[in-house]
């Protein structure tokens, strides 16, 4: 290893009695990435905090971190502040706590120049300017003298990345630089690191919890658990031959693009331990279907399986190199239709489990489902439109436009149907939920439910429409009442609705999510993320609902926990006939679970139609580039991918283009020709049905294979 | 209409071993016992109370009582904290005053809190007009001296009508937490479970008084406790100056300015009074911190 | 932006009318000027009284409306009308803002100073001696009331200049009446008035500033800016300084057009004690004094204090904070 600019060794990491990080080892090249991927609490961030020594100061570390040969661990704060910034460098996951509110963005890289290099004031700014170029902000000498508030998320991330290359580093690591952002930008953001490797040379750790992004950007990855690493070696050894069974589940349960639900996801039962209380043997031991005895009395070292290949697992070698799938592994049941009819009742047997209830995932075959056309519409929304002031200043405080955040929406939802409503931050998809949610007059346009216009309904109508409509939150953390125990929270609907003794239902609606009725005493809090989603869920299902809204309902969670709650809500949906608004961001997820599918882009929708018409051949060029954007967890096809790169950020709403919404990012109208610009210009495209109820907004769509 | 297949139906084993879960209450309690600071003020307002409610109790001399073969005389025997000029007991006027003064604390901080929190939240709620009007008399209230209108007031609280004091301190304590209320009250209201509790079909009362109270009843306890303190302390100045607690009665305020006068040469004329305020206050101040640390761990001290 | 002020400014101008009109209507049904006049000895005829009582505008036999229209369109042509023995309000007024300006400024600016830095420190060695130390004094600072406080530092001043046989601390006044001794004198015999009166001003500050800019800076301890700037390569030191200090400042520096607008009339017990005649002190004796007008002017004077007090904090804040600042 005498080419690595950076190596860990043994590093462990200690706050008081809870080990975060135990005996993580690796090391980087110049102009190498290492990916290194796990959950939540996976002890990822603080590995990498621990080697920059920036660490509260009641933690305690111990092992080794050797740069360049020099020991970090340890050394003065004079030595290590030289060494900041200037050998190695951090981009952080959120870019706008990250900066210093007060301060102007310029003066912020300009700072990070002139801690390191002897140049002028002048000088520093100057090159701030450049920097800001350099990672594709357009007008960087006017945007320098903007503070960090008046950045979209994605500048925030390239100014941050501006500040790590500022003194040519030779590690950058990069601590998830791209979950907070929408995809679009995701893709702009990793071109940009790309970029910035090229320009310095730099070694990058890139630490993240999306396997899609590390397929496409890692030469290595390492998988971290419980604050350990327990499968480590080139991506696509660890994608293609993964050996530990924690490594197969991780991948099993990712929704992905390219697979919709032929493909069922494989949820990993139970959650991570705590990092206070561990198991003696190996941490993942209690969720894996694989453990034997021998797991449960000491943690398997983790050892060398193939060359480059490390795996901790006592059963990596049976396991071997073309092991089994996901679904075998977990023991869930193949495509549809491949078992019989009725679904076993798994919930009962599985309560003595703290995590999450394996749920039934075998379906009974619906009893004759009438087709689409004939089924009663649920749902019925028409050139919906919702405008609000857009104001500025938190103490002068006044108008300064208007936000069209919604600006005429159609669609219907049919009978046991699940429409996906999709779309980046800032394109009105909440707001259109919001709106109909209200039931209420809407500002233009109409809301029909169950074959009522919202307009007319008396308040005891309104009420009753509520009863058949409900609604499951994003973060169940934030829709439960954290002042109520579980049983009045899922009893609240039936209160306000007038039922008396509704001790037993409760019970009942625990069981039906998978969830302990003993539990119905206890308080949100004690509970996991995907757990507290399935309370949030048994609540929506407490009155019998035909029509579920559903906002983000899984993106709060891991991947592990979220593909149990998408089955839940997958298999619930079939059994009691259930019709969903399902809002997401995700298309993967969408693509698992809806049978339609609408995509939303500044307040309108660019394309509609059914999900497999939709994701194989895209007409909309947004939807092409979304598409494109969503990295696949399989390193040989993510890199073989044509990415369409959008330019830019969303428009503001309060000032949408003239025309066509899209067409100021738009790949298609850049290759258009002056004459047939002028209708993008000109006229708002309207959703033209283009074949059977697959529409798109587009004056020119064509058919595009992206995925 | 759907309906739950059959076997949901099974009747689960009707409350097996229901969970022990420690209440918010308790653990609360245990969280503010745990501190030094909270043991300490929770002590030392336990013991002002024991004194000014049973200290007086088989003590021969009441408030009212005047020794006129004993004036200015230092502590003794028969006068535990000495005379006064007048010949009254000084042990017996503090612990009157001491009465006064914690009930008057107590008094005006929860009623001055109820009425934030009931103005604030509807304010925050309903928002529009009802938040306009709401916050428009808050302002007034707060550009109003208040000094100056109860010191203007006094007369009226003459004659054993010093529940009218406590009102009128009361209406000029709230306005400052009525608008932090109705901030966090916005806030919430953003939630996405009053969101949930709204499309569920709840009406807006309840969830002000189910959701929307509960979930700032942290901020209020912690608001009326830190009330109580600034209830006595305008109390004081207010009698420090005869505007207060009007005679027969008395109260701290009343004794400082008359004790501060002969402090140099009389120290416990002066002493005792202004000990027994700093105490009290102290206490409450101390109880008051330590609740806000135990409602919300997180927000200070990480230990 | 101009509309916006525009309405700002009317809904003060509002507030003040109606709180100065409310104080009004109070003081002049419970205060009685004609008591004044009643306890003289000899008792003048009521027959001059009334006609005095008429002349100041205080008669309480005319109907109160009546009085107020008078009152009112004194004020709005700039006359906040007579005391009740026929002085003029608003030269009263004058003279007494000044005082109560020299008085609490040096008090404010030197508590909210210290506090800040004391608060600062302790946070940044959080559990450490100087943050128990700092903590315990302003908790026991704190619960002790003006009164008490003011009247101790008295005690102790008497006390220290019999035992050093000198005239160190000067507890009443200003300055002493009829003082000769030059213009560097007459400054050093205004310091030794000033001094006892700002510590206690300056006491209660420094605990209250102490705490709060301690919370505030354990909040942005742990920023990730923080981190950010440790990152570029900063020290921990200089990053705390430059990019914690700058920004926990931000709530401090609008308290401090806050406090320092409610003590132009709330410094009162502090003057009362040291016998300085500011607004304070004035506050109380126009009551005494049974001195409508008086009551009303400063009434006035206080709302208008603490609405400029709001608007100055929020300016300040705009200013110190781009966050909120006007795009």
């Amino acid at each position: 290893m005498s080419g690595a600019v950076l190596e860990v060794r043994d590093l462990e990491v200690c706050f008081g009695d809870v080990r975060a990080v135990r005996g993580v080892s690796y090391s980087v090249e110049a102009g190498e990435v290492l990916g290194i991927v796990g959950e939540s609490g996976a002890g990822k961030s603080v590995t990498s905090l621990a080697v920059m020594g920036l660490l509260p100061r009641h933690a305690k570390v111990a092992g080794s971190v050797l740069l360049h040969g020099t020991e970090l661990l340890g050394a003065p704060e004079k030595d290590l502040a030289a060494f900041r910034g200037k050998t190695i460098s951090m981009v952080f996951q959120d870019p706008l706590s990250a900066m210093t509110p007060v301060y102007r963005v310029g003066d912020q890289i300009a700072e990070a120049v002139r801690i390191h290099q002897k140049v002028g004031r002048e000088r520093a700014a100057e090159r701030a300017v450049e920097l800001l170029d350099l990672v594709g902000i357009p007008n960087p000498r006017q945007r320098a003298k903007a503070f960090p508030h008046e950045f979209s998320g994605g500048m925030r991330q390239r100014a941050m990345i501006a500040m790590a290359v500022a003194n040519d580093p030779d590690v950058i690591i990069c601590d998830e630089p791209t979950t907070a952002l929408d995809v679009t930008i995701q893709a702009q953001i990793l071109e940009v690191l790309k970029k910035a490797q090229r320009e310095t040379g730099a070694a990058i750790v890139l630490i993240t919890h999306d396997l899609g992004v590390v397929a496409g950007f890692a030469d290595r990855v390492l998988v971290m658990y419980a604050g350990r690493q327990v499968e480590a070696g080139t991506v696509r050894d660890v994608y293609y031959r993964s050996r530990m069974p924690y490594t197969i589940g991780l991948l099993g349960s990712v929704p992905r693009l390219d697979a919709g639900k032929r493909l069922p996801l494989v949820p990993i039962e139970g959650n991570p331990p705590s990092p206070s209380c561990l198991p003696p043997g190996c941490p993942f031991e209690p969720r894996c279907p694989m453990a034997i005895d021998e797991c449960g009395l000491a943690e398997p070292p983790l050892t060398e399986v193939a060359p480059g290949h490390r795996a901790a697992c006592v059963r990596a070698d049976e396991i071997g190199d073309s092991g089994p799938t996901p679904a075998e592994l977990f023991d869930v049941g193949g495509g549809s239709g491949t078992t019989g009819p009725g679904f076993t009742d798994t919930t009962a047997s599985a309560d003595a489990e703290g995590g999450a209830v394996p749920m039934p995932v075998a379906v009974p075959p619906f009893p004759v489902r009438l087709p689409r056309e004939r089924r009663d519409v649920v749902l019925e929304v028409e050139g919906l439109a919702k405008h609000h002031p857009l104001m500025k200043g938190a103490i002068f405080r006044r108008r300064v436009g208007t936000v069209h955040a919604v600006d005429g929406v159609s669609f219907e939802i049919r009978e046991g149907e699940t429409l996906g409503l999709v779309g980046e931050s800032g394109c009105g998809k909440t707001t259109a939920l919001m709106e109909i949610l209200e039931l209420v007059r809407p500002e233009r346009g109409r809301v029909v439910v169950f074959g009522r216009d919202t307009a007319t309904l008396t308040p005891r109508e309104r009420m009753a429409v509520r009863r058949h409509m409900q609604v499951v939150f994003q973060d169940p953390l934030a829709s439960l009442d954290p002042r109520m125990t579980v049983h009045d929270l899922v009893g609240e609907p039936l209160a306000a609705h007038g039922y008396k003794d509704t001790g037993p239902r409760v019970r009942r609606l625990l069981r039906l999510v998978g969830l302990d009725p003993a539990d119905a005493a206890r308080y949100p809090q004690d509970f996991s993320g995907g757990q507290r989603q399935r309370i949030a869920i048994a609540r929506a299902l407490a009155l019998e609902p035909r029509l579920i809204v559903l906002d983000e309902p899984v993106s709060a969670l891991d991947v592990s926990i979220q593909a149990g709650v998408i089955n839940l809500l997958e298999d619930l949906g079939r059994r009691l006939g259930l019709s969903y608004l399902f809002v997401a961001h995700d298309l993967a997820v969408v693509r698992h679970i809806a049978d339609r599918v609408a995509v939303m882009y500044l307040g309108r929708i660019a394309e509609i139609g059914q999900v497999d018409q939709v994701y194989e051949a895209p007409m909309h060029p947004y939807t092409q580039a979304l598409l494109s954007a969503i990295p696949i967890p399989d390193p040989d096809k993510e890199r073989e991918r044509r990415r369409i790169l959008l330019e830019g950020d969303l428009p503001s709403p309060a000032n949408p283009p003239s025309g066509c919404r899209f067409r100021t990012r738009c790949p298609k109208f850049k290759v258009l020709g002056d004459a047939r610009r002028v209708r993008c210009v000109e006229e708002e495209p309207e959703v033209r049905m283009l074949e059977g109820d697959h529409g798109a907004a587009c004056h020119y769509a064509e058919k595009l294979d992206v995925v | 209409m759907m309906t739950l297949p059959e076997e949901e139906f099974a009747e689960v084993q009707a409350d097996a071993e229901r969970l022990r879960v420690p209440s918010r209450t308790r653990v609360v309690a245990g969280r503010f016992f745990r501190t030094r600071q909270g043991r300490l003020g929770f002590g030392l307002l336990v013991f002002m109370f024991l004194l000014a409610f049973l200290g007086p109790v088989l003590y021969p001399w009441s408030y009212t009582d005047m020794d006129f073969s004993a004036f200015m005389q230092p502590p003794s025997l028969d006068h535990w904290f000495g005379t006064l000029q007048t010949g009254s007991d000084v042990y017996a006027v503090t612990l009157r005053g001491a009465q006064k003064s914690l009930i008057v604390g107590l008094l005006v901080a929860v009623l001055s809190t109820g009425l934030a929190a009931v103005v604030g939240s509807f304010a925050g709620y309903f928002l529009g007009w009802t938040d306009r009007t709401l916050m428009w008399v808050a302002d007034l209230l707060l550009v109003l001296p208040a000094f100056l209108i109860l010191a203007i007031m006094s007369p009226l609280f003459t004659g054993g009508r010093w529940p009218l004091f406590v009102i009128m301190l009361a209406l000029f304590l709230w306005m400052v937490t009525s608008k932090i209320v109705r901030g966090m009250t916005k806030a919430i209201k953003e939630r996405e479970y009053i969101k949930a509790a709204r499309f569920m079909g709840v009406p807006p009362s309840a969830i002000i008084f189910r959701h929307v109270m509960p979930n700032l009843a942290s901020l209020l306890i912690v608001d009326a406790t830190l009330n109580v303190s600034a209830a006595i302390l305008t109390e004081t100045s207010l009698s420090y100056f005869g505007f207060g607690i009007q005679p027969p009665d008395v109260s701290l305020g009343g004794l400082i300015a008359d004790g501060s006068r002969t402090a140099l040469y009389a120290p416990w004329t002066f002493w005792f009074a202004a000990g027994g305020l700093i105490i009290t206050i102290l206490s409450v101040n101390l109880i008051g911190d330590s609740l806000r640390d135990a409602f919300d761990p997180g927000a200070k001290g990480r230990a | 932006m101009a509309a916006f002020l525009l309405r700002r400014l009317v809904n003060y101008m509002v507030l003040i009318a109606v709180a100065t009109s409310l104080a009004y209507m109070l003081a002049a049904t419970a205060l009685s000027p004609r008591s004044n006049y009643e306890g003289r000895n000899p008792r003048p005829p009521a027959a001059v009284i009334d006609a005095q009582l008429s002349r100041y505008n205080l008669n309480d036999h005319t109907p109160l409306f009546e009085r107020y229209l008078r009152w009112a369109g004194g004020v709005l042509r700039g006359d906040l009308g007579s005391t009740w023995n026929g002085d003029r309000v608003d030269a009263e007024i004058g003279r007494r803002i000044g005082v109560t300006l020299r008085l609490i400024l040096l008090g404010v600016v030197l508590g909210s100073v210290a506090g800040v830095l004391v608060g600062a420190y302790a946070a940044v060695r959080q559990y450490g001696w100087f943050d128990r130390l700092s903590t315990a004094v302003a908790f026991v600072v704190l619960a002790i009331p003006t009164v008490v406080l003011a009247n101790t530092l008295i005690i102790g001043a008497v006390w220290l200049n019999d035992h050093l046989g000198a005239q160190i601390f000067l507890v009443s006044g200003e300055a002493t009446p009829g003082f000769e001794g030059g213009v560097a004198g007459g400054l050093l015999d205004r310091v030794k008035h000033l001094v006892l009166p700002t510590v206690s001003l300056a006491v209660g500050q420094i605990a209250v500033y102490s705490r709060y800019q301690r919370n505030m800076m354990l909040d942005v301890l742990d920023a990730d800016f923080i981190r950010t700037a440790m990152a570029k390569g900063l020290r921990r030191r200089t990053a705390l300084v430059k990019h914690a200090l700058r920004t926990a400042l931000i709530p401090a520096v609008t308290y401090f057009a806050f406090t320092f607008g409610s003590l132009l009339v709330g410094a009162t017990i502090t003057e009362s004690v040291f016998g300085w005649h500011g607004m304070g002190e004035e506050l109380v004796a126009s009551i005494r004094t049974n001195d409508v007008n008086t009551v009303a002017a400063i009434s006035c004077f206080a709302a208008l204090a603490v609405l400029l007090a709001s608007l100055a904090s929020d300016v300040l804040h705009a200013v110190l904070d781009p966050r909120v600042r006007v795009g």
